[in-house]
C-alpha cells in the first residue's frame, strides 16, 4: 500500500517536513536535527526502492488522485497529473537526493554554534522535495511549479549567510530564472492551446506525426528555459556568481538541482524530437553549445583568484561534457548506431559523476573554511601538514573532475571522447584539452592551499560527520571508477535506453 | 477578435523583456519580470476562452456541457507563484540596496 504510493510520497515527505520543521524547532535543535534527517532519509528509502525496480526493467507510472494512469476526460485525452519513475528519471532523482541527503547530514554541526537551522532545513527539504518533483513529474505545467519551487528554495540558500554580495549572486539567479521559467509557461501555453493536453507523453505522442512551426517553437521556448537553469554555455554567468557567494554545502545542493534540469531538457528534447527531422540540427547545437560551455568553463577558470568561482566555472565545464554527449546522441536519434549511443550512456555517467565529483570539491571547501575558520581560501596555505586527510581528499575529488584514471571521471569521459570522436573529431579534441586544463588548473589550487610551508594558524579537528559524508563521496567515486564496466551494465545502460526509447515512455501514459 | 488577445500578450512580453534586460534600476527589472509574467497570464487565460461557453459553476447552470477550467487553474497557480518570486526579488533588492546604498545594476561588485 505505502509502496504503491512511493513516487507521490517521495515528494510529499520532504514537502510536508520543510514546514514541520519549525514546530520541530521550537522542541529543541537535536529534535529538529533528527526530523530532517530522517525526512530526507524516509524519502531517500523510497526513491532507493524505486530505482531498484526502474532499473531491472520496471517502470512506474503514478496517476495522482487515481487508479490508474490512463484516465480518459470526455474529449480523449488524459487530465491526470502523470509521476514518471522510469530508469533514467530514477537515477537522477537518486543522485540528486542523495546530494541533498548528504549535504545535510554535513551541516548538522555547522548549527552547533548559529542561529536559524529551521530556516536553513526548511529550505533544504524544500528543495529537495522541488528536485524530486521535477524529475519524476510527466506533466509540463507541473515542471513549470517545481521549477519555480526550485528557483525559489535556491535563492534562499544562496543568500542564507547574508554575506552581502551574496544578495547580488541571488538576485541576478532568481531573475535570470523567473524569466527563463515564464518562456517555459508561454510553451507549455502553446502546446495547450495547439492539443489541449499538458501531459508530456500525450503532447510527444501527437508531436511525433506531424510535427509544425508550432511544436517547434514551443519546444524552443521551453528548452531556453531549461538550458537556463543548467548554466549551458551562453546562459552560464550567474553560474560562477552564485557559486562564489553561497556556502559549500548549498553548492553542493545546487549542483543537484544542476543535474535535475539537465534531466528534463533532455527528455523534453528526446521525446519531442525523436521523430522529427529537426532532432541531427538540435542535437547538434547543444553539442556546440556543450563544446563553448568546455571551453569558456576551463579558460575562465584559469584566472580565477577565488577558489569557489574557480570551481564554479569548472562547473559550466563539467556541464558542457553533458550537454557535449547527448547532443551528439539526440543529433543520431534518428538512426541510432552503436557510437551514438555509447554517447548517451557516456552522458549519463558523467551526469552522475559530475554530482559526485562537484559535490565533494564543494563540500570539501566549506569543510575548510570550518576547519580553518577562515573567510577567504586565499589566506591559507600548508594545509597539508596539520590535516592530511582533507588533502587526501581533494586530490581523489580534483582527479577525479579532471577525468583521470582510476576515478571515475575517466571512466565516462573516455566514452565521451572515443563516442564524439566518431561524430566529429574537433569536439573530442576540444573536450581532452578541456580535461587537461581542468587538471592543471586544480593542481595549482592543490599547491596553493595544501603545500607549502607549514599552516601556522589553528585548525580545528575535522567533526566525524563531516567526514564520513565526504568519505561515502570517495568511495563511490572509486567505486565507479574501479567497476565500470559492471556500473555501465547494471546501472547506466538501462537509463539511457530508457531516455531514447521514447515509445516506452509514451505508452506508458497513454 | 481573439487575435488581438494574441498582439496584446506579444506587445506586453515584448515590453517587459525590454524593462528586464536595459532597465538599470533593480525595481524596474523586478516590474518588468511581473509584466511578462502578465503577458503569459493573459496568454493562458485567452486560451481557454470558448464563444458562448458555460463557465464551469454547477450551481444552477444551463447545461453539462462546459468548458475546461484547467487554463484558468494555471492561471491561479502561476500568479501565486509569480507572487513569491516577485516578494523575493524585492526583499533581495532592499537587501541589495542596504549593502551597495544603490539600486543600479551596473554598480556591482561580482566581477569576472
Amino acid at each position: 500500500m505505502i509502496l504503491e504510493n512511493a513516487p507521490a510520497l517521495a515528494i510529499g515527505i520532504p514537502l510536508f517536513a520543510a514546514f514541520a520543521v519549525f514546530f520541530f524547532g521550537k522542541l529543541g535543535k537535536r529534535a529538529m536535527k533528527v526530523w530532517v534527517v530522517a525526512g530526507l532519509l524516509a524519502a531517500e528509502v523510497f526513491i532507493i526502492w524505486l530505482a531498484m525496480d526502474a532499473l531491472s526493467g520496471i517502470s512506474h507510472f503514478y496517476a495522482v488522485g487515481a487508479q490508474v494512469p490512463g484516465i480518459i476526460s470526455q474529449a480523449g485525452f488524459p487530465v491526470r497529473v502523470v509521476l514518471v519513475v522510469d530508469a533514467v528519471s530514477a537515477l537522477v532523482a537518486l543522485v540528486a537526493m542523495s546530494l541533498c541527503l548528504l549535504a545535510g547530514l554535513f551541516s548538522l554541526r555547522f548549527f552547533e554554534k548559529k542561529e536559524g537551522g529551521e530556516k536553513f532545513y526548511s529550505l533544504l527539504l524544500l528543495l529537495a522535495a522541488g528536485i524530486t518533483g521535477l524529475s519524476f513529474t510527466g506533466d509540463f505545467f507541473t515542471m513549470f511549479v517545481f521549477l519555480e519551487v526550485i528557483s525559489i528554495s535556491s535563492a534562499g540558500l544562496i543568500v542564507f549567510f547574508r554575506e552581502g554580495e551574496g544578495f547580488e549572486a541571488g538576485f541576478k539567479y532568481l531573475v535570470l530564472l523567473a524569466i527563463g521559467a515564464l518562456f517555459l509557461l508561454f510553451g507549455v501555453g502553446i502546446f495547450y492551446g495547439k492539443y489541449g493536453l499538458l501531459n508530456i507523453g500525450a503532447i510527444a505522442s501527437l508531436v511525433g506525426v506531424n510535427a509544425s512551426f508550432i511544436d517547434f517553437t514551443a519546444v524552443a521556448l521551453i528548452a531556453s528555459a531549461l538550458l537556463l537553469k543548467c548554466g549551458s554555455f551562453p546562459v552560464h554567468m550567474w553560474k560562477p556568481d552564485v557559486y562564489q557567494k553561497a556556502s559549500g554545502i548549498v553548492s553542493a545542493v545546487l549542483v543537484a538541482s544542476g543535474l535535475v534540469g539537465i534531466y528534463a531538457l533532455f527528455r523534453v528534447l528526446f521525446l519531442m524530437l525523436a521523430n522529427t527531422p529537426l532532432s541531427a540540427m538540435v542535437g547538434w547545437v547543444i553539442a556546440i553549445l556543450g563544446v563553448f560551455s568546455i571551453f569558456v568553463g576551463v579558460t575562465m577558470a584559469l584566472k580565477q583568484t577565488s577558489l569557489k568561482r574557480l570551481v564554479g566555472y569548472a562547473a559550466v565545464a563539467e556541464t558542457g561534457f553533458v550537454l557535449l554527449a547527448f547532443g551528439t546522441g539526440l543529433a543520431a536519434v534518428t538512426s541510432m548506431d552503436i557510437f551514438s549511443f555509447r554517447a548517451v550512456i557516456g552522458g549519463m555517467f558523467q551526469l552522475v559523476n559530475d554530482g559526485l565529483d562537484l559535490g565533494l570539491l564543494f563540500l570539501l571547501i566549506a569543510a575548510v573554511g570550518f576547519v580553518t575558520k577562515k573567510k577567504r581560501i586565499g589566506e591559507i596555505s600548508g594545509l597539508a601538514h596539520k590535516s592530511p586527510v582533507l588533502a587526501v581528499l581533494f586530490l581523489i575529488g580534483m582527479f577525479a573532475i579532471s577525468g583521470m584514471p582510476p576515478f571515475n571521471g575517466f571512466a565516462s569521459k573516455i566514452i565521451i571522447y572515443e563516442s564524439v570522436y566518431m561524430a566529429s573529431p574537433v569536439f573530442s579534441i576540444v573536450g581532452i584539452l578541456g580535461s587537461v586544463m581542468l587538471l592543471a588548473i586544480f593542481v595549482k589550487v592543490f599547491v596553493a592551499i595544501f603545500l607549502g610551508p607549514p599552516y601556522k594558524g589553528k585548525v580545528e579537528v575535522l567533526p566525524k560527520s563531516m567526514l564520513l559524508v565526504m568519505c561515502i563521496f570517495a568511495f563511490f567515486i572509486l567505486l565507479l571508477g574501479l567497476f565500470p564496466k559492471q556500473a555501465i551494465e547494471g546501472v547506466f545502460l538501462p537509463a539511457a535506453k530508457a531516455l531514447i526509447n521514447s515509445q516506452a515512455y509514451i505508452g506508458g501514459i497513454l | 477578435m481573439i487575435g488581438f488577445v494574441f498582439l496584446a500578450v506579444i506587445a506586453l512580453a515584448a515590453i517587459g523583456i525590454y524593462a528586464a534586460m536595459f532597465k538599470r534600476n533593480l525595481i524596474k527589472i523586478v516590474v518588468g519580470i511581473n509584466i511578462i509574467a502578465s503577458a503569459a497570464n493573459l496568454f493562458l487565460v485567452s486560451l481557454g476562452y470558448r464563444e458562448g461557453g458555460i463557465a464551469p459553476i454547477f450551481t444552477g447552470a444551463e447545461s453539462l456541457n462546459m468548458v475546461l477550467a484547467t487554463p484558468q487553474a494555471l492561471t491561479l497557480t502561476s500568479i501565486v507563484i509569480n507572487l513569491a518570486v516577485t516578494a523575493l526579488m524585492l526583499s533581495f533588492a532592499i537587501m541589495i540596496y542596504r549593502h551597495y546604498g544603490s539600486l543600479d545594476a551596473l554598480k556591482r561588485r561580482l566581477k569576472e
